[in-house]
């Protein structure tokens, strides 16, 4: 069981924690942020396993994980 | 539930100012879990370059200055010999390292100055937008090179990590990549090596970051990406070139 | 554009904020002219690519912004102490050190007096639109050859990063003979090029005869001037700031204050002759320039005597001076010294 927790205001929707997710649970909505960017999110956190992947792939530091 | 991932400590908490999908925000984290990692957030001296990474004394929580464009290794090297103790570290891009820069770290390594130099090599200069660097591969449009790369007239892409492999004076080189998380676990290890040879008074310590440049690619986030697989990783191979694995 | 035109076949540079358009065209055009283009290691490589390509006869051109032009200052001195002609472009940028990527005037006295080590000069040219920048492009080859020294053509990032309207015209080729040339001794006498001296009293002589030369480098003075029949205030600016300056006087114009412009265009050698023969009959200057006081040494050369008086506005780069913040600085002196 995992969890991820996501800094959306630091997200530049770039989409390297979409590519490194192993269950492929992320994507790039359509929400935007502040600095305009479409952020990331996880489409169902039931699903995670807190392997951490997407965080160690992220080049902005967004996302935290939880196990 | 416990976290199992967080920001290091040493990286400031501020927003990095790079391109989305830019290698060096992946880099710049790996560089602060090392400085977490040994416990030298308050013996590090950085040494700042100039280029997309010239505002790496925003982001450490550590004493970090400015060295003029491609000299990180001879100042970096001046820091040392004053202050032996302290961890000293330059990290610099392919124009900074290898076009400007080339006599300082073929000096510095040969000298075996025991710094740590993390090189960050995306085949251009990035931040004035895009001209061909020492890296750029054969073929490769940029802003100088707009037919492509001619190898007659251009030369080669330089392979620092096998250059300075081969000077006496080196005690750990390596090339790595952070495209996925094999590499990216991989590349962990090897900047961890290039720390300890310093920690450890064994040397000059030198690892070769293989990044992406989305903006100045002209592609996505993940095209760039592939990129660096595709492409770059058969040209510029990834391994330990010098110095053991840890 | 300028320096193709001129017959320029050579071009050797390095990326640096705020002057990559220049190596970025060279790259795409030379070319096709059968020209060479490198894109060097670094900026002092650049500047001896130049030396060396020069030294054949061919017409060769660099270019960079302020740091890179630090590195530069060897090979300048080298370029003239050998007497070999080039081209070298300064885009100026704000320092010191890496300073920022916004226009400034600061490398006024680096062009002006010789930047690098040893008692030479090289002609500075201030260009102050995309027009002329492209004139003075063409003119710099032909005076770097008949003088047989390299010549600055001193920009700043406004004019290195602006687009202008351009009327193209032909250049009108001259001949300079080039009897000191490196092209192989074949079926004559060697030679050599050089600027080490150590005879007795040889260097001396070598200075004497540059130093001749610089001063029949006054021959290609050239300045503009403005509204200056009636004029009871003359500003004197250079480059970009001359550009603002223009609107700020004909705003001043406007409200009926005798402002007149003086710009120099050949920054070295400074025009201090017509400075000196306007201070005949006006007695109050005002030097306005994008650095901390640079220029205003040149007028006060030229005009600072008892019965003149000198102002100055200068401010460190960082932003560029609007039209009306330079009109209200000239106001402001005009008010003081003439009511």
């Amino acid at each position: 069981m995992g969890m991820i927790e996501f800094r959306f205001e630091r997200c530049k929707g770039c989409g390297l924690c979409v590519l490194a997710c192993p269950k492929e649970l992320l994507s790039v909505g359509s929400v935007t942020n502040r600095a305009g960017y479409p952020v990331a999110q996880i489409d169902s956190m039931e699903e995670c396993t807190g392997c951490a992947i997407c965080a160690e792939m992220c080049p902005d530091v967004v996302i935290t994980v939880f196990k | 539930m416990k976290q199992v991932f967080d920001r290091p400590q040493s990286l400031v908490d501020v927003p990095f100012h790079f391109c989305p999908g830019c290698h060096h925000g992946i880099v710049h984290r790996l560089v602060g879990e090392c400085i977490d990692k040994y416990g030298v957030r308050e013996e590090a001296i950085g040494v700042a370059s100039v280029g997309c990474s010239v505002f790496l004394y925003d982001y450490f929580d550590a004493d970090v200055f400015e060295a003029p464009h491609g000299r990180g290794a001879a100042v970096a090297t001046g820091v040392k010999r004053a202050r032996p103790e302290n961890f000293v570290f330059t990290y610099q891009g392919d124009g900074d390292l290898a076009a400007i820069g080339t006599a300082e770290i073929i000096h510095a390594a040969n000298r075996g100055e025991p710094i740590t130099v993390i090189f960050v090599n995306n085949m251009v200069f990035g931040m004035t937008g895009g001209q061909m660097a020492p890296t750029t591969m054969p073929g490769q449009e940029t802003t100088t090179t707009p037919f492509g790369r001619d190898p007659k007239t251009n030369g080669f892409p330089m392979k620092m990590a096998e250059l300075l492999a081969g000077l006496e004076g080196t005690t750990f080189v390596a090339r790595a990549a952070v495209n996925n998380i094999k590499n990216l676990m991989r590349a962990k290890k090897m900047l961890q090596r290039a720390f300890e040879a310093q920690i450890n008074d064994q040397g000059f310590g030198f690892v070769e970051f293989l990044s992406a440049c989305p903006t100045n690619w002209k592609m996505t986030p993940k095209q760039a990406n592939e990129r660096v697989n595709n492409e770059m990783i058969p040209y510029f191979p990834l391994g330990i070139f010098k110095g053991e694995a840890n | 554009m300028g320096a193709i035109e001129a017959g320029c076949r050579f071009y050797f540079g390095y990326p640096i904020t705020p002057q990559n358009d220049i190596p970025e065209y060279m790259s795409r055009h030379l070319p096709e002219v059968g020209g060479t283009f490198i894109q060097a290691e670094s900026e002092i490589a650049s500047i001896n690519m130049l030396l060396g390509a020069a030294a054949t006869g061919a017409r060769a051109m660099t270019s960079s912004s302020s740091p890179g032009i630090s590195l530069k200052q060897e090979g300048i001195s080298y370029l003239c102490g050998s007497q070999i002609p080039g081209v070298i472009v300064n885009m100026c940028r704000s320092g010191p050190g890496l300073g920022g990527i916004s226009p400034s005037q600061g490398d006024y006295f680096q062009a002006t007096r010789g930047g690098g080590h040893g008692d030479y000069r090289t002609i500075v040219l201030a260009p102050h639109s995309v027009q002329e920048a492209y004139g003075l492009s063409m003119k710099a080859f032909d005076l770097a050859d008949k003088y047989r020294n390299p010549v600055v053509i001193l920009g700043d990032a406004l004019l290195g990063q602006m687009k202008e309207p351009l009327k193209k015209y032909k250049y009108r080729k001259k001949e300079f003979k080039k009897d000191w040339i490196m092209t192989g001794a074949k079926g004559r006498e060697k030679r050599r090029l050089k600027s080490l001296y150590l005879a007795d009293g040889e260097l001396t002589d070598h200075n004497w005869m540059l130093y001749k030369k610089y001063q029949r480098m006054k021959r290609e003075i050239m300045f503009e001037t403005q509204f200056m029949e009636d004029a009871r205030l003359v500003t004197v600016a250079f480059g970009s700031v001359a550009r603002i300056l223009k609107s700020a006087v004909e705003m001043a114009r406007e409200k009926g204050m005798k402002v007149g412009l003086f710009r120099p265009i050949t920054i070295y050698p400074f025009p201090y002759e017509a400075l000196d023969k306007i201070s005949q009959s006006v007695h109050n200057f005002m030097a306005l320039e994008l650095n901390t006081g640079q220029m205003i040494e040149d007028v006060k050369l030229a005009v600072g005597h008892k019965k003149n008086q000198v102002d100055f506005y200068g401010r460190p780069p960082g932003s560029i001076p609007s039209p009306d913040e330079l009109f209200q600085e000239v106001k402001s002196v005009y008010m003081k010294r003439i009511g």
